[in-house]
């Protein structure tokens, strides 16, 4: 595949309104258009997978074409036409490398582009970077250290392959094959992600990162991720993204499971930065995406902070289900929508085990056109006695076209819960502003800096370096959208 | 150093300040008087350039310049300063984050090098501790949950730290008690210099006692109405502004 003139003319005039916006010019191998068996088996065999992996997509398939598309959620878009995209690409000069010298310098240099210090990480921060480019992974590192610890961190393709008992044992535990239509989705046509497995006891010895791409035109990204937490342990793993600029909408639609065994616990942290589309909503990626942890175990805990800046759509609900005693579930979010972005966001935290406790602190911020809606369920059931849930919700309006909406269910069927649910909704105020240019600071930046403050508590809970480059990212994604 | 000619100006298509004629030269200490709603603190927010208030005529020079063709900001880095009556809260934004991050911008904006975390905060806690301003309230986010007093401290401090050319004081000395009054009033004395200029807005006679101004305007429906030495301030406390705004009228 080479990029397209007009696109690499249309990035050169965007300038650095959205700076991650290129496409590489790299070979591509792909799947024919469409979604049929046909695709399920091309994939499933692209990847060299056992019989049983090609068993589980075909049957997520079948369920999937009689499944329909959710429409309960406060976003609109065009219809999507499943036959007219692409369900697998992979740069065609990537078999399996050992070092980076033998990365196709075309894909070093995308991650120098995009602002990954790929080199300067792994020197500096001793964060492990598994980076995927599009769907095949190309360049694993830190791999000795982890499997010195006994930490597992590779592509789930090689998981599949390589540790099939413990993929058996946790894949689709957590999120059914059958839980929802874009989940199931994914079961059938999942290109690649990442697999993570944290040994009893262990406390991973670094942050784990992956860094998500998309490039290649109309190709739909269907990335799979799972966690597993043995008893005792600790991880933290965090996910950024970026993908370039183009006119297509593209279709994104991951899922994520965390298994956290007893006294285990787990952080995942997401800064995420895809193509919103343009001023006037054109383009931008469609973002559906299962993410859910099962604090499995007694005493264990799933953290999910997550900033969200891109995307045309996001329909994102990262959720807990508390099902060991003394389990915690916390969820820290900031979801920005500018411009004519929607974002439905939220949570679910089920309480199943006693003396569960969640916590659920959502930033919500709007400007320009955009709409942008918390859903959040807090469950207790029955035999959860003495659960415990916190949750606040605020919201930020910048101008007067932008909307915010908090859509709280709970439902609680033990008389021994407490719940407690605060939600305000503010304005950037006039008078904050005339204080920061009096003092000097320029109104995109005093911007920045009130959203910044709004955003404190949830910024807090990001690992240093990506707390830096979230907080840059909030400036930049509410550029121009005061006065 | 700033020279107001005839000024009129509005807000939401109202007229406040009707034909306002004032100007001070570097190193002069002027206080602005008069009665509630007259007009005062809306000179201070034309002179600062707040969004809204609109000069409809005359003119305002600040070292030759038309100060209201530039940008608010701007007029802030070029040394234009507000201590406002009201200081406003910014949740979440720590006060030391947000002194850094406005001096930086000034210096940006003049071309100087930026200051780095420590040196902000070394240039900081040197200023703050002849006004009493803690470390504590420093890290809590600004102004929010300050008292009054500790708002105006506050404020004051940021005018030693911005070394500003015009420094607008409006009605810091409210709600100060006697011993803020005075440690404010010595915090604004030290900054007396040659090179500077201050407007004071005061209802009180009181803070000119400590900060003793060189020459008092008195301001009523929107235009000076009686000018003069620091006795004037007496004259009012004695009298009222009744007295004197009658005689104008
Ligand atoms: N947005 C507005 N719309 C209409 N009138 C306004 C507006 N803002 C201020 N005013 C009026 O302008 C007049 C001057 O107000 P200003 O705040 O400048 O008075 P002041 O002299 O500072 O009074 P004080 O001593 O009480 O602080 C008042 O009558 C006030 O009601
Ligand atoms: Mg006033």
């Amino acid at each position: 595949m080479s990029a397209a003139p007009e696109t690499k003319k249309q990035v050169a005039e965007i300038g650095d309104k959205y700076k991650y916006g290129f496409v590489t010019d790299i070979e591509m191998e792909r799947a024919p258009k469409g979604l049929n068996e046909d695709t399920v088996r091309y994939i499933s065999a692209k990847k060299s997978e056992p019989d049983w992996m090609l068993e589980w997509r075909l049957g997520a398939f079948a369920r999937w074409k009689e499944m329909r598309e959710p429409n309960w959620a406060r976003v609109h878009y065009q219809k999507i036409d499943y036959q007219n995209a692409y369900y697998y690409a992979a740069p065609k000069s990537t078999p399996k490398k050992q070092s980076l010298d033998e990365v196709d310098p075309k894909l070093l240099e995308t991650y120098k582009k995009l602002g990954i210090p790929l080199h300067e990480q792994m020197a500096l921060a001793g964060v492990a970077v598994d980076a995927v480019f599009d769907s095949v992974s190309v360049a694993t590192t830190f791999k000795e250290k982890l499997n010195e610890a006994g930490v597992i961190f590779c592509p789930i393709s090689e998981a599949i392959r390589d540790y099939p008992d413990l993929v058996k044992k946790y894949l689709g535990t957590v999120v059914p094959v059958t839980d929802n239509f874009f989940a199931t989705l994914n079961s059938a046509v999942f290109s690649d992600g990442t697999f993570v497995y944290v040994p009893k006891g262990v406390r991973c010895p670094m942050e784990l990162s992956t860094y998500f791409r998309i490039n290649a035109s109309e190709t739909g990204q269907f990335e799979r991720t799972l966690i597993v937490a043995d008893e005792g342990s600790y991880v933290s793993y965090l996910e950024g993204c970026t993908a370039p600029k183009r006119d297509e909408n593209q279709l994104h639609a991951a899922v994520v499971e965390l298994v956290a065994l007893a006294d285990a616990e787990i952080k995942y942290s997401t800064v995420q930065n895809w193509y919103p589309g343009d001023e006037e909503g054109k383009g931008g990626i469609y973002n559906f995406v299962t993410k859910r942890g099962d604090c499995r175990g007694h005493r264990s805990k799933i953290s999910w902070t997550q900033v969200e800046t891109g995307s045309a759509i996001t329909w994102k609900y990262p959720s807990c289900i508390l099902r060991g005693d003394d389990t915690v579930g916390e969820f820290y979010s900031i979801a920005i929508a500018n411009n004519y972005q929607q974002a439905d966001t939220g949570t679910k935290m089920i309480h199943l085990g006693k003396n569960t406790r969640s916590r659920i602190i959502s930033k919500g911020i709007s400007a320009g056109k955009a709409q942008n809606t918390y859903r959040g369920l807090v469950s207790v059931h029955p035999k959860a006695a003495s659960a415990r849930n916190y949750t606040q919700c605020d919201s930020l309006l910048i101008g007067g076209k932008c909307g915010a909406h908090t859509v709280p269910y709970i439902e609680s069927r033990n008389p021994t819960a407490r719940i407690e649910h605060e939600a305000t909704t503010s304005k950037i105020a006039e008078d904050q502003l005339f204080y920061c240019l009096q003092r000097g600071i320029p109104q995109d930046e005093a911007v920045s800096l009130i959203v910044n403050g709004f955003c404190r508590e949830v910024l807090q809970q990001l690992p240093m370096e990506f707390a830096v480059e979230a907080q840059k990212l909030v400036g930049i994604s509410l550029e121009g959208s005061v006065g | 150093m700033l020279e107001i000619k005839d000024l009129h100006a509005a807000v939401d298509g109202k007229e406040i300040l009707k034909g306002l004629t004032l100007s001070i030269e570097p190193g002069q200490v002027h206080a602005i008087m008069g009665p509630n709603g007259s007009g005062k603190s809306t000179l201070s927010y034309v002179l600062a350039g707040r969004a809204g208030y609109e000069v409809t005529s005359g003119s305002i020079l600040y070292n030759g310049r038309d100060l209201v063709a530039m940008p608010t900001e701007e007029r802030a880095a070029q040394g234009v300063f507000l201590a406002m009556q009201y200081p406003v809260e910014i949740p979440g934004v720590t006060t030391l984050t947000f002194l850094k991050t406005a001096l930086n911008a000034q210096r940006r904006a003049r071309g100087e090098k930026e200051l780095d975390a420590m040196s902000v905060l070394k240039l900081v806690r040197g200023k703050a501790a002849t006004l009493k301003v803690t470390e504590e309230m420093l890290k809590r986010a600004l102004n929010v949950g300050f008292s009054g007093g500790e708002k105006k401290r506050l404020e004051i401090l940021q005018m030693a730290l911005f070394e500003p050319k015009l420094a607008i004081l409006d009605e810091t000395d409210s709600g100060l008690d006697i011993d803020a009054l005075k440690l404010v009033a010595e915090g604004v004395n030290a900054q007396r210099s040659p090179e500077r200029a201050m407007l004071v807005i005061t209802h009180y006679q009181r803070l000119l006692d400590y900060i003793v101004p060189d020459r008092i305007h008195v301001l009523a429906r929107g235009r000076i109405v009686a000018e003069g030495g620091k006795e004037l301030a007496h004259e009012l406390e004695a009298k009222g502004y009744e007295h004197i705004v009658g005689k104008a009228a």
